[in-house]
């Protein structure tokens, strides 16, 4: 892969903030986190800072600070909208950031999720993705009733069976990319024909069963929904460990990692790259994005004293899978210049507090890192593919002409 | 006795997958970018209607073994399509069609409860299910369920979401910064459910939403399906768009309700209608008429009969006389996903009488198939529409209309522009909205009032109405 001199970047929304405590900070709009307008402001002031894509985080059940249980906890954020559903809320205000938002690949239909991204991308005219993730939690399980699973101790995390399972929600994770992949592919892009002299809005030979048949389900095809306007909408994935970069290596087109130095971060990419590699994708460009949550403030001090004072309020301190990063939008620039020799592409920066720390990155990081050169001064493309480097793909379905074959890539 | 006036509803079906739907006319756009359902939402806005309503699509159909291809093809996803409306209009409610076999109560109830809330109180839900292995093809699931349990099911389904609505009993979250009280019930959205089709429990994460419970929609037309609307829904979406059979039916549901402790004001009745515009009564006649043969090509007269008489009658011509071999009523239908073929209970004998009705009146294939699928429901100009619509909700034969127009997404704009400001002058229909969520619109009360009744009531379900069940050749679009 040919080395981009910009990074990317993204920012992942969460209620309030990824702290705990951020819904009590002075600009904090907690009454507002049910509200379509409330999303719709975060997602147009990340256009406002370039940035390539939000994401939309999710999850069937409520949040909990205990994996296997509900906690009954009053002093934290619960409850959340259906992300899927607030991204298309916020499409139609923006015109050119790239909108991912989470979906539970555990729980619910493939076929219903590749027509609302697809669906997604028309309203957001080329800038949809997804953020694929899984679920095993015991008590997201007992929402659908389809299944059981065990509760999983963290101390056991790294036994056998534990693995095992993990193998296989990846696995299902995997299968569902693909028959969500293969349904945007399902309908050719001139399928539509909507030739009066023969009477035939569409050409049949253009649609294509997908007859996908696998472990977890079958689906037979085409989608509902014709291709959309990105071809492929991005597909994206959190990993933390050798099962999931295995997916991100295999099915994804940007891989989040939560790297806690440069030598971390050189690790995983190195391993992403491998596994890429053997699934035959090593021409195909896959972004590896480390995550970061970040206090941002004019001082150091600041963000520290910030980062405490939230600590505080909630009572103990803040711990995350991802790197914290609490000082000025300068050093973070520092950082992410850094890091980014280590292989990554770009990052997902996660906001402690919102709107603070979201508009900090905007308006303070992204003209830092646009002074140094180091980020788009604005947007060169107006879809997310475009944003990300990534051609709009060939149809895996439609006849290639001989002469035309092998694809260029 | 002097009856009070009544107030019209009027909204707005975005135009279908069927033949209603004329593409190839040149003012035809597309019926999948999102700037066609954004038109189409802001029309219907601009006129004040009620809300505009979205049909669902789980399977392309198919007919003879091929994907159909003789009308529009394809379509978005529903919630997200309605989800993105919100962002482009303020007011006017947002009906989809969710059917209820290929998705799970949580994941169903989530989802219309985030668009409750996206919406600031616009949601609605036309409950539908099926059960054909055609479209199970494409869920996890597959499409097999027992008979017996079809209903039922579907029946417990929206009992359940209704449970899951009303889980956060319409707690309001405080989120007291001072005190650090986000939530002062940590059991808010607790709920558990288990009976032998869905045995869940835990905490729904969705709060209570502005209009607590998605406005609901039946759509069905049996003894039960009534039954069910009487006992649960808020309206249905009829198909009864003529003085006799709407009066009829609307005299049998409204008296289904006293039953159920609801009232004639509790349940609106308000069927599908097509509609040609002219500025006289002749012209709009002449256009309907184009309309007419626009809707049924030749090509499309011949699959409509083969869909009767189940059998390829693609040698057929269709402006000659209907075939003499009779429908095959051996195999499988060859028509799949539609609801079509099981409205012929007895092919034999429906193919004998429209052999009599083409021979009696001399008509081809075509000209039958044009006047057996049903004619426009308004026709006329301005001024005759309004008074037809005026005079059938004044008769009781509906509480107003959900009109379908057939050019996608232009088609309900004459009905805006023309329509619309007369009965306003006449004081028959809103001049602006007076409320802010779809149940203000519909007048319907908060939804929990009622729970006591509604709750597990009921009997039977919207079960026959397919997502396309409208679609077929005999229905009313």
């Amino acid at each position: 892969m040919s080395p981009d001199p910009l990074l990317h970047l993204a920012v992942a929304l969460d209620g309030a903030g990824w702290h705990p405590a951020a819904w009590r900070e002075p600009d904090a709009r907690p009454e507002e986190l049910f509200r379509g307008r409330y999303w719709a402001d975060l997602v147009a002031e990340a256009e406002d800072g370039l940035l390539d894509f939000v994401t939309i985080e999710d999850s069937f059940g409520v949040q909990s600070t205990d994996f296997n249980e509900v906690d009954d906890r009053v002093d934290q954020v619960r409850g959340r909208l259906d992300a899927v559903l607030t991204a298309a809320r916020a499409a139609p205000a923006t015109t050119h950031v790239g909108i991912v938002p989470t979906v539970v690949a555990s729980h619910t239909e493939p076929f219903h999720l590749s027509k609302a991204i697809a669906t997604l991308d028309y309203a957001a005219a080329g800038r949809a993705g997804l953020r694929v993730q899984i679920s095993a939690k015991p008590y997201e399980y007992a929402l659908i009733g389809r299944r059981t699973t065990e509760p999983v101790r963290l101390a056991d995390i790294n036994t056998a069976e534990v693995q095992a399972r993990i193998a296989d929600h990846f696995s299902e994770a995997a299968d569902y990319v693909e028959v969500v992949r293969r349904l945007w592919d399902s309908w050719e892009d001139d399928a539509e024909i909507r030739d009066a002299a023969t009477g035939r809005f569409i050409d049949r030979e253009k649609l294509h069963h997908i007859d996908f048949e696998g472990d977890w389900f079958d689906v037979r095809g085409p989608s509902i929904t014709p291709r959309p306007p990105q071809g492929q909408p991005v597909v994206t994935a959190l990993g933390h460990s050798s099962i999931p970069y295995q997916l991100i290596a295999r099915a994804a087109d940007v891989g989040f990692v939560t790297p806690h130095d440069r030598a971390g971060a050189a690790a995983i990419v190195a391993e992403i790259r491998r596994e890429q590699e053997f699934a035959g994708r090593a021409s195909d460009t896959v972004h590896v994005f480390g995550d970061l949550v970040v206090f941002l403030d004019e001082s150091t001090q600041a963000a520290q004293e910030r980062r405490a004072r939230l600590d505080e309020a909630a009572g103990e301190p803040y711990t995350s899978d991802a790197y914290i990063f609490a000082g000025t939008p300068s050093e973070l620039a520092d950082l992410l210049a850094d890091w980014r020799h280590a292989g990554l592409t770009g990052y997902r920066l996660r906001p402690a507090a919102l709107p603070h720390d979201l508009t900090r990155i905007t308006r303070a990081l992204v003209p830092e890192l646009q002074a140094r050169g180091l980020f788009r001064t604005e947007y060169q493309a107006s879809t997310l593919r475009g944003h990300l480097g990534l051609p709009r793909p060939a149809n895996r379905y439609a006849a290639v002409a001989p002469a035309a074959a092998p694809a260029a890539v | 006795m002097s009856k009070p006036i009544k107030q019209i509803h009027l909204a707005a079906h975005f135009p279908g997958v069927n033949n209603t739907t004329v593409w190839s006319d040149p003012a035809a756009g597309s019926h999948i970018e999102f700037a066609s359902f954004a038109h189409f939402a802001r029309t219907a806005e601009r006129a004040k209607f009620d809300f505009v309503f979205l049909a669902e699509g789980l399977r392309l159909r198919e007919q003879g073994g091929q994907i159909y291809d003789l009308d529009v093809v394809g379509r978005p996803d529903t919630f997200t399509v309605l989800a993105a409306l919100a962002a482009v209009t303020e007011r006017i409610g947002l009906t989809g069609t969710i059917n209820s076999t290929f998705n799970e109560p949580y994941e169903v109830a989530r989802q219309f409860a985030s668009l409750d809330h996206l919406s600031d109180g616009r949601a609605a839900w036309n409950v539908v299910t099926s059960w054909d292995a055609f479209t199970g093809e494409n869920f996890r699931r597959g499409g097999y369920l027992a008979e017996q349990d079809r209903y039922d099911r579907a029946k417990t389904f929206l009992r359940t979401a209704w449970e899951l609505f009303d889980s956060w009993d319409g707690y309001r979250i405080p989120a007291d910064k001072e005190s650090g009280v986000f939530l002062s019930d940590p059991k808010a959205g607790a709920f558990e459910h288990r009976d032998r089709h869905f045995d869940i429990a835990g905490r729904f994460n969705v709060p209570t939403s502005p209009q607590e419970r998605p406005v609901i929609f039946q759509a069905g037309d049996s003894d039960a399906g009534r039954e069910f609307a009487a006992s649960s829904a808020d309206a249905i979406f009829g198909r009864h768009s003529t003085l006799g059979p709407g009066q009829e039916f609307y005299a049998d549901v409204k008296g289904r309700l006293e039953s159920y402790g609801r009232t004639g004001e509790d349940l609106l009745i308000l069927p599908a209608a097509t509609f040609v515009l002219g500025d006289t009564d002749a012209e709009a006649a002449e256009l309907a008429v184009e309309v007419r043969r626009a809707q049924v090509s030749g090509q499309t007269a011949i699959k409509f009969l083969e869909q009767l008489w189940n059998r390829d009658l693609s040698g057929y011509d269709p402006d000659g006389p209907l075939p003499e071999v009779d429908p095959d009523v051996s195999g499988d239908s060859i028509s799949k996903g539609r609801a079509a073929d099981r409205m012929y209970r007895d092919r034999i004998a429906v193919a004998r009488e429209y052999r009599e009705e083409a021979a009696a009146k001399r008509l081809s294939i075509r000209e039958l198939m044009i006047e057996k699928t049903s004619r426009q429901s308004f026709i006329g100009s301005a001024e005759t529409v309004a008074t037809q619509i005026d005079d059938l909700v004044q008769a009781d034969a509906a509480d107003g209309y959900i009109l379908v127009p057939h050019i996608t997404p232009g088609g309900l704009d004459v009905f805006a522009d023309t329509v619309v400001p007369i009965l306003q002058e006449r004081g028959r229909f809103r001049a602006d909205y007076e409320g802010t969520t779809l149940r203000e619109h519909l007048g319907l009360g908060t939804p929990r009032k009622a729970a006591g009744t509604q709750t597990g009531a009921g009997a039977g379900t919207s079960a026959e109405a397919a997502s396309e069940a409208t679609a077929v050749p005999v229905g009313a679009l």
